[in-house]
């Protein structure tokens, strides 16, 4: 887990240049309104694939109800917003929302995490329909209509911001013991058990990261599309961030990154054609798991040692913490 | 001064009873073997006192610093804690993880930091992860797996893997150390190299050693005492000698000629 | 109370569907532990292939049946294969994604050629279309064939697996496929024939739908399919009994929960079933517990 950890002023000047640039060509149009949409697309769904990663790639607990999570986020923001429409309306809604996810997920973790495999697939599978299925029934989320007019707060700040955080926290998390004890959980839990490892705290810690940062990820869905309806929040959600975390490789926080923009780009492009672009997505997925299963870079991470060769500026000796 | 006692454990699945009535105790620093035929129970006896099974009566009771712990009913990762440590007869390395995270995960019950330094890397995380990894680094030296330390567990030779196997349990800082088939698979060369091992971590890691083990020449030269399982219940225990000569045992696993030997 | 009695035949009559279905998904996950989540589709494509017989063809509705089932089970060992034999050894989630992706791929396709609309079955004329009443409840005579249909083919189903050489071979590699390999049993054939008798069950349960609900479409299978699934976990999963019996206990509880309670809500109780089972007893009603060798 050796990903961009030497030389925090590095780090921080690339972020604040990658912000920068994008900005500026936001600014003059380049990045006009529809890609605008394709950019906030990647955005949400990196921070969706990377804490999915987190639960499923790093930690080994197959779930299937992640859009169950970002559900919340996204319905919590919106009626705080729709009723406090300010700056600190919207923040307090995604806090509130990805903490509202989390405690789902803390609650529903606890007993379902000490299933295995296909069995917690399935559980999750349930818990994320019951959890639309309420939506659907509520009077304050307005049922199958949805919500509509929620405040945009959202822009290319918002959308960075959260994406680098949740990004580089849980990047940091992996890095450390706390995140060394989940990766062991995927390894082999009963040795992970027997070398003191507490494997339910573990699984539930990481379900809960996972699922706070799928809240974020809704709420910033609802307050840049500004409008969300249970439906958008099913299993096909669900199995289209499973899509891009497997494409990009379970256990590789830059695979999820590269496969977002990828998938991003690709749906951008098909978006015409919405039936071809789910028998063709489907057809990926079953080549995927028959000929390259680990993805495109298994649990591997992208290094910054290849600047090494035409930029002296960037040399990062590799040495890993 | 006892470390463990064991008393009249019983583990039964269904109608077939694994371990019956077993009682032990192990005094600390001893080098106490536990031998007998396949199936006899071993390894069930290991799980039981890990805390992998629920025993389904008798008592498990652990001294350390003057004070006793029931294990019986805890949970692995809290007996461990509690200064019990493993190795498992198949090998249960994190394979796809290298040499140093192998043994770094083990040693986490030391760590300090709780989740939020963890999230934001402040500079006392980084202080702890230090201290982590110059201790990790020390225990490899130690077993002599330095120079293989960025490799990826699966890919050691199978010798090596057994090290650290044990390296990994060394490294959750026990008291009780268990070994199990520590020289399954292993040449005679191989086993005397792991026979002196043993003996020399005993004495570096002040730790009082149970171990399971099918190869005779390593149980007879380095235990002091030997409890001997059959079908699940104990029939012979004692110093090796005795055990060489005890006739139950020489019919039930020893054969005519370890105890000519 | 007529109400009740009415809701009992309801259930029964939807029971008996997900009951066929939960067959399906329990012999697979038995023989090779995966949840087939493409078996819900080919409940579906029985359904269309019935519709096509019976309104393109103007077959009538038992051969319109058979030759769904008939398909269905062509389709099935095909899916078999083609997708999971490749990945037979791979890891539980491997195996899991595909069959994900292959229930997607038969949704989209079938969305593309077939359209997204809904369609009706043509109304059934004659002894098909008779209701009865006794006492205050309306039985029709459809429900009775579902009902018929249903166990006829169950108890077909017992007789193969408990009776037949292949029954013995499909319990023998669902206990140890390595272990029935070494006693000479061909494992791809037993698997395939597997396949087979739960996709045949799967097609008819979808020709019954079509007749007794009159409308198909394209994503019919997604609801049914879990909830199917459910009661097979509920019943046990791999126990054939367990499917039968889970099946049952479902459809009445989503009719009675449907008319008595809030039929919006009726979804959610069938997946809360769900997790109270996996986590009070994760092996369902009639399974046993098995344990990790350490």
């Amino acid at each position: 887990m050796k990903i961009l950890e030497r030389n925090w002023v590095k780090q921080l000047l690339l972020i604040i240049f990658t912000f920068t640039i994008v900005q500026i060509l936001i600014g003059l149009n380049i990045i006009n309104d529809y890609l605008q949409v394709t950019l906030a697309t990647i955005c949400i769904n990196i921070i969706l694939a990377v804490s999915l990663n987190l639960i499923t790639g790093f930690t080994g607990q197959f779930s299937l109800g992640h859009a169950g999570f970002m559900s919340i986020g996204a319905y919590m923001c919106a009626i705080i917003t729709l009723r406090m429409p300010t700056l600190t309306g919207f923040l307090l809604g995604v806090f509130s929302g990805a903490a509202l996810a989390a405690l789902v997920g803390f609650v529903v973790g606890l007993p379902t995490l000490r299933l295995r495999g296909d069995y917690l697939a399935i559980a999750t599978l349930g818990m994320s329909e019951i959890i639309r299925i309420i939506f659907l029934n509520l009077k304050i989320t307005n049922g199958a209509a949805g919500l509509s007019g929620i405040p945009q707060f959202v822009n290319w700040f918002w959308l960075y911001l959260f994406t680098t955080g949740t990004v580089l926290i849980i990047v940091h998390f992996l890095n450390s013991s706390h995140g060394r004890a989940c990766i062991s959980i995927r390894e082999d839990e009963i040795a992970a058990e027997a070398m003191g490892i507490n494997t339910t705290k573990y699984k539930v810690m990481a379900f809960t990261i996972g699922a706070f940062c799928a809240g974020i990820a809704g709420a910033l869905y609802s307050s840049y599309f500004y409008f969300i309806k249970p439906d958008l929040f099913g299993f096909l959600k669900s199995i289209d961030v499973l899509v891009i975390v497997v494409l990009g490789g379970m256990g590789s926080i830059s695979g999820s990154i590269l496969a977002a923009v990828l998938l991003a780009l690709i749906s951008t492009f098909l978006q015409s054609f919405p039936e071809i672009r789910m028998i063709l997505y489907s057809l990926a997925l079953v080549a995927i798991m028959i000929f390259r299963p680990q993805g495109l870079m298994g649990s591997r991470e992208i290094s910054l040692a290849i600047f090494n060769k035409w930029s002296s500026l960037f040399a990062s000796r590799k040495g890993r913490v | 001064m006892p470390i463990l006692k064991v008393s009249k454990l019983t583990k039964s699945f269904g109608g077939l009873t694994a371990v019956s009535n077993l009682n032990m105790t192990l005094e600390q620093g001893e080098l106490v073997g536990l031998i007998g035929p396949n199936g006899a129970g071993k390894t069930t006896v290991f799980n039981l006192l890990t805390g992998v099974y629920k025993p389904t009566s008798g008592t498990i009771t652990f001294y350390k610093d003057g004070m006793e712990k029931e294990l019986q009913g805890l949970k692995p990762y809290a007996i461990c804690k509690a200064g019990v440590a493993r190795t498992f007869q198949n090998i249960r390395l994190f394979k796809d993880l290298t040499v140093l995270d192998n043994v770094r995960i083990a040693m986490h019950k030391n760590v300090k930091y709780g989740l939020f330094p963890s999230f934001l890397h402040t500079p006392s995380y980084q202080r702890e992860e230090k201290k982590l990894l110059d201790q990790s680094i020390e225990l490899l030296k130690i077993m002599k797996l330095e120079n293989k330390k960025d490799e990826l567990a699966k890919n050691l030779p199978y010798g090596e893997q057994r090290h650290l196997e044990i390296a990994r349990a060394l490294a959750t800082n026990p008291s009780l150390l268990l070994l199990d088939e520590p020289a399954a698979g292993m040449n005679p060369a191989e086993t005397a190299q792991l026979t002196e091992l043993i003996e020399w971590i005993r004495e570096r890691f002040h730790l009082t050693i149970l171990l399971i083990e099918h190869d005779m020449s390593l149980v007879m030269k380095i235990c002091e005492r030997i409890y001997v399982l059959d079908y699940g219940t104990l029939i012979a225990s004692g110093t090796p000698d005795e055990i060489k000569s005890n006739e139950r045992v020489i019919k039930a696993y020893l054969g005519e000629d370890v105890s000519n030997a | 109370m007529e109400q009740l009695f009415q809701q009992v035949i309801n259930g029964i009559s939807l029971g008996s569907i997900y009951a066929l279905i939960a067959l399906g998904y329990t012999m697979v996950y038995g023989i090779i532990k995966l949840i087939n989540f493409a078996h819900c589709d080919i409940y579906m494509l029985g359904a269309y292939i019935g519709y096509f017989c019976m309104t393109r063809l103007q077959f009538g509705f038992i051969p319109s049946l058979l030759i769904a089932m008939v398909l269905c089970t062509v389709l099935g060992i095909a899916i078999e294969k083609i997708a999971y034999k490749p990945l037979r050894n791979a890891t539980r989630i491997a195996a899991l994604i595909t069959a994900i992706g292959v229930s997607l791929f038969l949704e989209y396709t079938t969305m593309f050629i077939a359209s997204p609309n809904v369609r009706s079955y043509p109304p059934m004329e004659g002894i098909l279309a008779e209701k009865f009443t006794v006492g205050g409840i309306v039985i029709s005579m459809q429900q009775i064939l579902i009902l018929l249909i249903t166990i006829v083919l169950m108890l077909v189903l017992q007789f193969i697996v408990r009776k037949t050489k292949i029954g013995k071979a499909m319990r023998a590699v669902s206990l140890d496929g390595d272990a029935a390999q070494l006693m000479g049993i061909n494992v791809d054939s037993t698997i395939s024939f597997t396949f087979a008798i739960g996709s045949a069950l799967a097609g008819a349960a979808g020709v019954l739908v079509g007749v007794y609900y009159n409308s198909i479409n394209p994503l019919m299978g997604v609801m049914p399919g879990l909830k199917a699934f459910v009661a097979a976990v509920f019943g046990g999963i791999g126990i054939i009994p367990g499917a039968m019996l889970g099946g049952y206990v479902i459809g009445l509880v989503e009719v009675l929960v449907s008319g008595y309670g809030n039929s919006m809500y009726r979804d959610a109780v069938v997946f809360a079933i769900l997790i109270l089972i996996l986590i009070i007893k994760p092996a369902g009603l009639l399974g046993k517990n098995t344990r990790e060798k350490v």
